[in-house]
């Protein structure tokens, strides 16, 4: 007997607007409008096939978690060596409101990135936030502390340069 | 601990990066959306390219007509479901009888809704889109395959439609797969009446029922 799961309408129609604002915080809206698409369809693909329906925005976000990863690959490989790192503009052009600590977020390694918008930024329990990234629950508050402290140290050093 | 280091940066991460993003369509062309950065567009395409990939096993969308909102929903093969009222319910018995695969995705369904357009107009007398009859099976699909020969206008006993079956005792079955049966209107359970005419029950509501034959110029007044 197969598990019963609930629509999956009822999947994007709960967590829609928090992956749209994951994934813009973790990649930017334009790069984020992409994962969007690739985290839903991947999503619909792998749905009939989950061994139960427990924690379904956790599934969804993991599915997150792997797009954004693969997108920053994607974008080492296609990137092309400069002398001077590119500046980060101080007004944003596409338009996101604090440009530079969302910049500095995008620049997080990828687990600090998931912890810190998981727990801050979406509001989520440390449980959800570790089995979001794949880790203990020590490691995830392991995770968002290091990645704040990393935010900081960045930011504050914007304001000094 | 972080909460104190760290509360003026805690509290920048807690607004909304999305606020104040233009609509993820607009071009420059197109004035902007009431709800600008709202995700509904990007659902919507993020799910026309499910659709392409064949993802989609369930589409569905809610329609207003003159006998009140119906939930209309679509499988690749062809139209599987109609129900009065909106997707409430509904979309949970799809998910678990057909496939969880169900979404919102109103373009599958837009042949079915110029042909229901036309009818509740009194301009289409049969309906030409494909059925999946998937959720009838046995005796009550035979009866609900037999009704495809009453046609607009007219109307059948139950007892009819048993003798029409070859069970000329099976008139409370008959009934039993008119009261389930999943697409009404297309496949028009609201033809059938007791013998003698008394109307008898619709899954819709009786009013809709008169309404409907009504409509046909099955019944007068």
């Amino acid at each position: 007997m197969a598990v019963t799961l609930p629509p999956f309408q009822t999947l994007l129609d709960d967590n829609a607007v928090d992956l749209h604002r994951f994934l813009v915080a973790s990649v930017g809206p334009h790069d984020g409008a992409d994962c969007f698409q690739e985290t839903v369809v991947a999503a619909l693909r792998g749905y009939p096939d989950l061994p139960h329906a427990d924690n379904l925005r956790g599934w969804l976000f993991t599915i997150a978690h792997r797009k954004v990863i693969d997108h920053a690959r994607r974008r080492q490989r296609h990137a092309l060596p400069v002398a001077e790192p590119p500046e980060v503009p101080s007004v944003d052009p596409e338009g996101l409101v604090d440009a530079e600590l969302w910049a500095a977020v995008r620049g997080l390694p990828p687990k600090q990135r998931t912890a810190v918008v998981q727990r801050h930024l979406l509001d989520r329990p440390y449980d959800e936030v570790a089995a979001i990234i794949g880790c203990s629950e020590d490691a995830a508050r392991q995770n968002v502390r290091a990645g704040l402290q990393r935010l900081r140290r960045e930011l504050a050093q914007e304001v000094t340069s | 601990m972080t909460g104190d280091e760290h509360a003026d940066l805690v509290a920048r991460l807690r607004r909304d990066p999305t606020a104040g993003l233009p609509p993820p369509s607009s071009n420059g062309h197109a004035p902007p959306a009431p709800d600008a950065g709202d995700v509904g567009a990007l659902v919507a395409a993020a799910l026309a390219r499910a659709d392409a990939d064949d993802l989609v096993d369930v589409a569905w969308v809610v329609e207003d007509t003159p006998v009140g909102p119906l939930t209309l929903a679509a499988t690749e093969r062809g139209l599987v479901r109609i129900a009065f009222g909106d997707e409430e319910g509904v979309l949970d018995e799809l998910a678990a009888e057909v496939s969880p695969r169900v979404v919102h995705l109103p373009r599958r369904l837009d042949g079915l809704r110029h042909e229901l357009d036309e009818y509740f107009a009194g301009d289409r007398r049969r309906f030409d889109v494909d059925l999946d009859r998937r959720l009838s099976h046995g005796y009550r699909r035979t009866v609900l395959e037999a009704l495809s020969d009453v046609s607009y206008g007219q109307t059948v006993s139950y007892k009819d439609l048993a003798e029409r079956t070859g069970n000329p005792k099976a008139s409370r079955a008959v009934g039993t797969a008119m009261a389930t049966n999943p697409i009404p209107i297309v496949v028009p359970c609201h033809r059938v009446l007791r013998t003698g005419g008394a109307l008898g029950g619709y899954g819709g509501g009786v009013d809709t029922k008169v309404w409907l034959l009504r409509r046909e110029g099955a019944l007068l007044g």
